[in-house]
Formats: structure tokens, C-alpha cells, sequence
């Protein structure tokens, strides 16, 4: 079985906003909502850089974890979804995320938050037919074989969306080919303004 | 002769072309197999400083977020602590103080039992508490039975009814604990500040107090220390409300409404306290209604016809007693339904 992962890669991220645009669009997602959020660090400075996050598919879920409800489940592949019929927007689920990935409609008054959202991983949710699917959770490609959306229509395919070793793989042969040692991630602590492509290969 | 100096230039610009279109093909496969190229133009990336600041939860001038309200950082930094002091030490340790009062209470009841009055009953009725103190002690305590058992619901009912009834009940069940949660909180907050505001005359601490504690409410040694209107542990259980009790109301409100935007870290610590808070008052309330109910003869009499018996009032609260003697009714005053006109919560003369 597949471990299904997100992983962003900075280096290639220009903060497009394609991935959110197309998740929208792919999930009729709910006006407000925004599954997919892109973050820019140091924002018009020399080597800023962006990330797009949404729900990471953790393996070990906080909001599983806090849940009062119990209404999240991990599929066969690692997809972290959750029931909206069990949901009961109480928010527990948004205190604990580390990637601010949960959502709710409404902030009103005593709590009435209504029915958490979040990315499905494009595999949609549990329902009792694929309309009432596609209306709670949005699309399923996983069921028809495909990847996610935010993921497919990445431009400069910064973002990657699969199982974990295949995005692994990818992301460790450009890391190679990038030809520094945390060409993974920027942020390496000898690199400063004015030498802004030093080469931590070279060691020193 | 022209053919054989043609023939070298022919092939030597064919030579060229297939030349530069090698190479042409050729440039990104050398380029990428070249690191020190790739590097020279790599961007040097975020400084430590902004992971730091990541990390540490605060949003520097430069963050951006795509999305429009968000005021979220990269990470959740205090999600985690959340998760940990909730699932970890609230969780199970609310558990522990909640089932060990109700273990103690019941080995308490079957080993000591009963605490009788003293002397049989005069058959003198002295008013205790007045309709209204009544009338809003009962809503309270009705609203806090409510949210306590709603709430410990939210907080352990996954591991017990779930799997019992089915997602179905379970659904309606859960669904119903946070609504009744959410819409009676504010209620018996407002209620509680009322409660509070009309006793708090009769509980502010005496020196006689003290001796109270010391003497263990009467469980130590014989007899039964001094004591007014309020004894030592009915003001303990006063002042536990006025804090800790005040304190699940404030950080009830926290969480019932987050229409004013109050952030995702408030809120964590709100519900941290009112987690505490609650399950500690649970624990607290419980001894409350076992020490007025079936714990000692002729105190929840009181609270539900507003009279106690004369013996009562002077083995509980002897110096409320010396006080008021003057104003004891015969019980069939009270049957032929003249009630007392004089006496009660309302009418201490000297506050404790």
C-alpha cells in the first residue's frame, strides 16, 4: 500500500497560487475556504521563498488525536480524511495542527462554527453516494487513479503529491543535482547576503 | 574540377550544423550534470533568524499567507504542547480526580456513613435559605450536572459510547453535549456570578475557621467546631467557586465565541484552563452533594423546603444558632402554611 505525502519544494515554489486556484476549482470548495495556502517567508528580501501547505497527511495525526468526535480516519493509502456527518466543529482539531490545515465555515456566536474542511488529498470522503461525495468533500480523483489536483497543475512542479518514496525519490535525485548539501531547504546558516550562492559542498 | 573543392565545403558545413545541434541538444544535460553551475545561481534562502521566528510562533513583517484572514504562521508551534498537556495529562488525570472522589465518597459512606444529628429533632424549624437563594442554587446545580456530564462527553465519550451505540447515536449524542455545551455555559456562568454575589456576605473567612479545618469539620475529636451562618467548608467550597469556578466561565466564554477572533493560542490556553478547572470542580461538587445529601442527616432539607431543624442548626453552625434561636417556628406553623417572617440567608445580622 501507498503512503500517500505532499512535500513542497521551496527552491522551485514562486508563489503562483496555482495549487490553491486548482484545488478550488477541482473540490468546489466553499466560498471562504481555502484548502491550500501558499506562505512566503522574508517577502521581498534577497532569498525569499515560498511553500504551499495544506493538510500534510500526518502519520501521526493531531487531530485525530484530539477529536472528541472520533471522526477522522486514515485510509489504506495514509490519507487522513474525516466524517462531516460526526463532525461537530468544536475546533479542537484547529488548535492542534501544526499546519493550520482545518477550516470552518462559520465563527459565529456559541460556537457554531459548522462542518470542519479540509484537504481530502483529492480522495473525497465518506458518503452514501458520489454526489453527495463530491458536495461534502469534493472531488475523489484518488478513485478514479489520479493525484491530486493542486499537485498536477503545479507549474514549475515545485509541488509533488504521491506515495512517499516516489516523491522521496524526485526530491532526492534534484537535491543531487542541485549540488549543494541542504539543497533541500534553503536556510543554510554560512550563507549570507553577500554570498548568496555559496556552495555548502565545498566545505568552508 | 569545381566538384572536388565544393565537395569539402558542402560537408564541412553539414559537419557545422550537425555540430551546433549536438551541442544545441547537449547544453542542459551538461548544464545540470554541473553542479557548481547550479549553485552559482542558487538563491542562499531564508535566514536562521526567520526559522526562528517560524518556530517560535510570532509573524515577522515579511510573512505572508495566501490566505486573506489567515493570522497563522508556517507552523502551529503550540499545537503540539496542546495536544500533549491534553491527551496526556488532562485527559487521564481528570480521570483519576473524578472516579478517586467518587471511589473515596463511597468507601467514605460504607465505612463511617451517615452523619446523624446529635440530639433527636426539636420539631423547631429555623429559615435557612430564601426562595430565591433556592431557586437559583437549583438551576445552577441543574446546569452544572448538565455540563458536566456534556462535558466530560466531549472528553471521554469517544472511548466509551462510540464503539457501545454506533456511529449513529454516537452522532446525535456528541452533537447534542456540544450544543447543550455551548448554549447553557454562558447561562450558568451569569447564574453562578449571581449566586456568588448574594452569599459572599455570609463567607467572608473568620478566625474560627481555622479551627474548622484543623478540627476537620468535627470528623476529629468530639463534637463540632464553631461555626456561622457558613461553616469552614462551606465557604472553602464558596471561594473554590469564586476562583476556579469564575475562572471555567471566563475561559468558557473564551471558546463559546469566536466571533471576535481571539487566536488559535488563546483559545488552546483557554481550553486548558477550562479543563482543569472543570474536572477539578466535578471532583469538588461531588463531595458538595454527598456532605448535602445522604452524607449528613437534615442538611438538604434546607436547600428544598428553605428550613432546618433547631438541632441541626446547633450542631452545624452554632454561632448562626446563638444568633437566631429567637426566631424558631413549630413545625405545624409551617404545615398550617404560616411560613417564617423573619431569619434566613438574607438576614444575618453578623456576616459569618
Amino acid at each position: 500500500m501507498a503512503q500517500m505525502k505532499f512535500m513542497c519544494d521551496a527552491e522551485r515554489c514562486i508563489e503562483c497560487n496555482g495549487c490553491v486556484t486548482a484545488c478550488k476549482n477541482a473540490n468546489d470548495v466553499e466560498w471562504g475556504i481555502q484548502r491550500r495556502r501558499v506562505v512566503t517567508l522574508d517577502d521581498g528580501e534577497p532569498g525569499e521563498i515560498s511553500i504551499s501547505v495544506a493538510c500534510m497527511h500526518c502519520d501521526d495525526a493531531p487531530c485525530m488525536a484530539v477529536c472528541p468526535t472520533d471522526c477522522f480516519y486514515k485510509t489504506d493509502d495514509g490519507i487522513v480524511l474525516h466524517d462531516k456527518d460526526l463532525c461537530i466543529g468544536c475546533g479542537y482539531c484547529l488548535y492542534a495542527c501544526p499546519f493550520g490545515a482545518p477550516q470552518f465555515p462559520k465563527q459565529n456566536a456559541f460556537g457554531e462554527r459548522g462542518k470542519m474542511d479540509k484537504c481530502t488529498f483529492c480522495a473525497g470522503g465518506p458518503a452514501e453516494s458520489k454526489e453527495e461525495e463530491y458536495e461534502k468533500y469534493g472531488a475523489n480523483r484518488i478513485a478514479d487513479g489520479k493525484l491530486p489536483l493542486c499537485a498536477e497543475m503545479c507549474s514549475t512542479k515545485a509541488l509533488l503529491a504521491g506515495d512517499a518514496q516516489t516523491v522521496a525519490d524526485i526530491f532526492r535525485q534534484r537535491v543531487v543535482q542541485r549540488g549543494h548539501a541542504d539543497g533541500g531547504w534553503s536556510g543554510n546558516p554560512r550563507a549570507d547576503a553577500d554570498n548568496l550562492a555559496y556552495d555548502a559542498t565545498r566545505q568552508g | 574540377m569545381d566538384m572536388p573543392t565544393a565537395w569539402p565545403l558542402w560537408r564541412m558545413l553539414a559537419l557545422a550544423l550537425a555540430l551546433l545541434l549536438g551541442l544545441a541538444f547537449a547544453q542542459p544535460v551538461l548544464a545540470q550534470a554541473d553542479p557548481d553551475r547550479e549553485a552559482a545561481t542558487a538563491v542562499g534562502g531564508v535566514s536562521p533568524d526567520t526559522w526562528r521566528l517560524v518556530r517560535s510562533g510570532e509573524v515577522g513583517p515579511n510573512f505572508r499567507d495566501s490566505r486573506a484572514d489567515s493570522t497563522y504562521n508556517l507552523i502551529n508551534a503550540s499545537g503540539q504542547s496542546w495536544r500533549q498537556l491534553r491527551n496526556r495529562w488532562v485527559s487521564p488525570f481528570g480521570l483519576i480526580a473524578v472516579g478517586g472522589i467518587i471511589v473515596v465518597i463511597s468507601l467514605f459512606y460504607v465505612i463511617v456513613g451517615r452523619m446523624d444529628l446529635s440530639q433527636p429533632r426539636t420539631g423547631r424549624k429555623l429559615l435557612r435559605w430564601s426562595l430565591f437563594v433556592r431557586s437559583i442554587h437549583w438551576t445552577v446545580a441543574t446546569l452544572f450536572i448538565v455540563l458536566a456530564l456534556s462535558g466530560l462527553n466531549l472528553l471521554y465519550g469517544k472511548f466509551v459510547f462510540r464503539p457501545l451505540f454506533g456511529d449513529a447515536v454516537w452522532g446525535a449524542m456528541i452533537s447534542a453535549s456540544k450544543v447543550a455545551h455551548n448554549y447553557l455555559g454562558p447561562l450558568f456562568g451569569i447564574l453562578l456570578v449571581v449566586l456568588l454575589a448574594r452569599l459572599l456576605k455570609h463567607n467572608w473567612p473568620k478566625r474560627h475557621d481555622l479551627s474548622w479545618f484543623r478540627l476537620g469539620g468535627g470528623m476529629i475529636g468530639k463534637g463540632h467546631p464553631d461555626a456561622g451562618f457558613a461553616n469552614g467548608g462551606e465557604k472553602m467550597w464558596f471561594w473554590i467557586l469564586a476562583t476556579a469556578g469564575l475562572a471555567v466561565v471566563a475561559s468558557g466564554f473564551v471558546l463559546d465565541f469566536p466571533n471576535y477572533g481571539q487566536s488559535r493560542d488563546t483559545m488552546q490556553w483557554a481550553n486548558i484552563i477550562h479543563a482543569v478547572g472543570a474536572l477539578g470542580l466535578t471532583a469538588v461538587a461531588l463531595g458538595h452533594a454527598y456532605i448535602g445529601s445522604i452524607g449528613s442527616e437534615g442538611s438538604l432539607e434546607g436547600m428544598t423546603t428553605g428550613y432546618v431543624d433547631e438541632t441541626w442548626a446547633k450542631d452545624h453552625h452554632n454561632l448562626w444558632y446563638e444568633e437566631v434561636k429567637d426566631q424558631v417556628i413549630p413545625e405545624e406553623q409551617l404545615a398550617a402554611g404560616r411560613p417564617a417572617t423573619q431569619g434566613g440567608d438574607e438576614a444575618a445580622s453578623r456576616p459569618g
